[in-house]
């Protein structure tokens, strides 16, 4: 079993958009009943087949480490989530598609998770003007993931998505959008993410 | 006439403070989250209008600004305004967000707020009854009823948040009471941090590829039919799924235990950054400041003391009292009236300028320390309905600091309360939280150390 080859992903987001429930649906195949705050990192496990049916197909353990928390925290709450931050392979980054802030706050989180060795006190300068140049060269592929989507009225989805469009561009990120009660399980798929 | 200009400039006074309600709201409080009931922002920066009002209104009573009469018709509207406001408006909108997190009671939202505020009332009413606070002649809808209990919780807040903040000002400025944190302290406890979460990431792997294993041999016991296939498969899961249950137990223990060492860690971060900033000068500042306060917190201690077992009240104001202490004992000869005007206006601002940036620090940390996105919009509203009733309080204990001259104004419009009793209160309140948080902070302090020696 530990012979199996692992793969850290991180998932990133503001309090309360559904990071929990996703890691809950994603590795136990339920809804979460009772979601509480995370303190700290929860970490939930899926075994997944890479290419499966293909010769090529070869089983990962895919590791969801969830940190909880707000981009906003004091300093040395920063310092402390940054341990968590080492060997990522990935990034899920979560936000809530009721709530525009919390979209607004995953460059923050972003920002904080990628560039963890060059700023120790965890002081990010950049704080608006990130750099696109940067998420170009980023090594880390990035999945970005829209919550509570049925929460919105039908009126204003077209204009939600045209949003998150953008943020995943300037990301460089795959989108994925889904319902509060994550019953829908089509519409995701974990298979298109792809990892060197 | 000028009538009408005091209006104005009362009016476009709390505009501007509106204003600053309404920017403090948005730059600070919800830096984090996004504003979605507007409804929220107003009530807020409205509390915080009318209340700054009144305190603009005792500075005019001392520089003698507009007219009496109008003075006077101002202090009654904003009374009776922000009363309204603290008793009817902002208990019944935090009724109302409470009601529509729940999800079940989803349906008949108003008439679950209108339930919540009719309960608050009883016993906001109820309150009244074990204080000397009235004199029986008044009615039941007078507005000393409503003000006197306001002015009790509000007192009851002020003493709490003022024994609480003398004992800890000087505890958190100066640093002999840090403990000294070294790096390798950190390491160690990241360190240990890591290998539970390594623990804990291997024995869900084992759930997992356990459960998967099973799933799949379930499949093929699918495939076995008959008696003996069937006992097999029973037997087999079970053993199975008890397996799983051991080390599911296993688990939970060792993610409470990340949890606590996560905890531990912001800690010693926190205390580690405090020494570093403890050798900047502004630290040393602080340090030096810290020391300041701890004789004036003892002293402050001492005195409510010495109040309350000698049952003793002060009749005259430190500013009449320091002036009669100069020109009877020092010998020097001064224009009285001229100065106490000007002394009483500093000292009466000095002391509104801080308690309501005290005031303001004090809910923004708060706020962040317990809000989240779901309950941010009923915490705004019950920090608002605290800062008002704090500061109506203020006003009412703000009386004793200000000469007899001007403290007219205020007896006058708050009507016939004991105001003796609220500063007794007050002192009573104030002993017991600065008593109780030099305990709970001697015992936290205690604590600590042993929890790191343990490693």
């Amino acid at each position: 079993m530990a012979s199996l080859d692992r793969v850290k992903v991180l998932v990133l987001g503001d309090s309360g958009v559904g990071k929990s429930s996703l890691v809950h649906l994603i590795c136990q195949n339920q809804v979460f009943g009772n979601p509480s705050w995370t303190v700290g990192c929860s970490v939930d496990v899926r075994v997944q087949d890479y290419k499966e049916g293909t010769p090529e197909e070869k089983t990962f353990y895919i590791e969801l480490w969830d940190i909880g928390g707000s981009v906003g925290s004091a300093s040395s709450i920063k310092s402390t989530r940054a341990v968590f931050y080492n060997s990522v392979n990935g990034i899920i980054l979560v936000h809530d598609l009721t709530n525009k802030k919390s979209s607004q706050n995953l460059y923050r989180w972003s920002m904080e998770a990628l560039n963890k060795d060059s700023s120790p006190t965890g002081v990010i300068v950049s704080n608006g003007d990130y750099d696109r140049e940067q998420f170009v060269e980023n090594a880390v592929p990035l999945l970005l993931i829209g919550t509570k989507f049925d929460q919105i009225p039908e009126n204003k989805r077209s204009e939600v998505l045209t949003r998150t469009a953008f943020l995943s561009e300037d990301f460089n990120a795959e989108e994925i959008n889904l319902m509060t009660g994550f019953t829908d399980r089509k519409r995701f798929n974990f298979k298109s993410l792809h990892y060197d | 006439m000028s009538f009408l200009v005091d209006s104005v400039i009362m009016f476009t006074s709390q505009v501007l403070f509106f204003g600053f309600g309404w920017l403090f709201f948005m730059r600070q409080l919800f830096k984090d989250y996004e504003v979605r009931q507007y409804v929220v922002q107003v009530v807020f920066s409205v509390t915080f209008a009318f209340s700054c009002t009144m305190f603009e209104l005792i500075i005019f009573e001392i520089l003698g600004a507009l007219s009496s009469t109008s003075r006077y018709f101002h202090w009654k509207l904003n009374l009776y305004v922000i009363l309204l406001v603290l008793i009817f408006v902002v208990p019944f909108y935090i009724g109302y967000f409470v009601v529509s997190n729940i999800r079940l009671l989803q349906r008949q939202k108003l008439l679950f707020a209108c339930m919540v505020w009719f309960t608050f009332m009883y016993f906001f009413w109820k309150l009244g009854d074990p204080f000397p606070i009235l004199s029986p002649k008044h009615g039941i809808l007078s507005i000393e009823q409503l003000i006197s209990r306001v002015g009790v919780i509000g007192v009851t807040l002020m003493a709490l948040l003022s024994g609480f903040g003398a004992v800890n000002c000087p505890y958190t400025y100066m640093s002999y009471f840090l403990r000294n944190v070294t790096d390798s302290d950190i390491l160690a406890l990241e360190r240990r941090l890591l290998q539970t979460m390594d623990m804990i990431v291997s024995k869900k792997k084992r759930i997992a590829m356990t459960r998967r294993q099973m799933y799949q041999r379930g499949e093929d016991q699918n495939k076995q039919t008959g008696f003996w296939g069937m006992i097999k498969s029973v037997t087999s899961t079970q053993t199975g799924s008890e397996n799983l249950s051991l080390i599911q137990q296993e688990v939970d223990a060792l993610e409470e235990l990340s949890r606590q060492l996560f905890l531990e860690t912001v800690d010693l971060q926190a205390t580690k950054e405090r020494i570093e900033y403890s050798k900047t000068f502004q630290g040393k500042y602080f340090n030096f400041l810290g020391y300041f306060f701890s004789i004036y917190c003892v002293w402050k201690i001492f005195m409510a003391t010495i109040n309350i077992v000698f049952d003793r009240v002060g009749k005259t104001d430190p500013v009449t009292r320091g002036i009669e202490i100069t020109v009877n004992y020092l010998g020097i000869q001064f224009d009285v009236k001229f100065w106490s005007q000007h002394i009483s206006f500093i000292l009466v601002g000095i002391i509104i300028v801080t308690s309501i940036r005290g005031l303001l620090i004090t809910l923004t940390k708060f706020f962040y320390a317990i809000s989240s996105s779901k309950s941010s919009n009923v915490i705004v509203l019950v920090l608002a309905q605290i800062m008002g009733m704090y500061f109506v309080s203020s006003v009412l204990l703000m009386r004793m600091s200000m000469p007899l001259e001007y403290r007219s104004i205020v007896t006058e419009v708050l009507g016939e309360l004991q105001f003796n009793f609220y500063h007794r209160w007050f002192d009573v309140i104030f002993l017991v939280s600065a008593l109780s948080s030099i305990l709970f902070l001697y015992l936290a302090h205690k604590q600590a150390p042993e929890k790191h020696m343990a490693i």
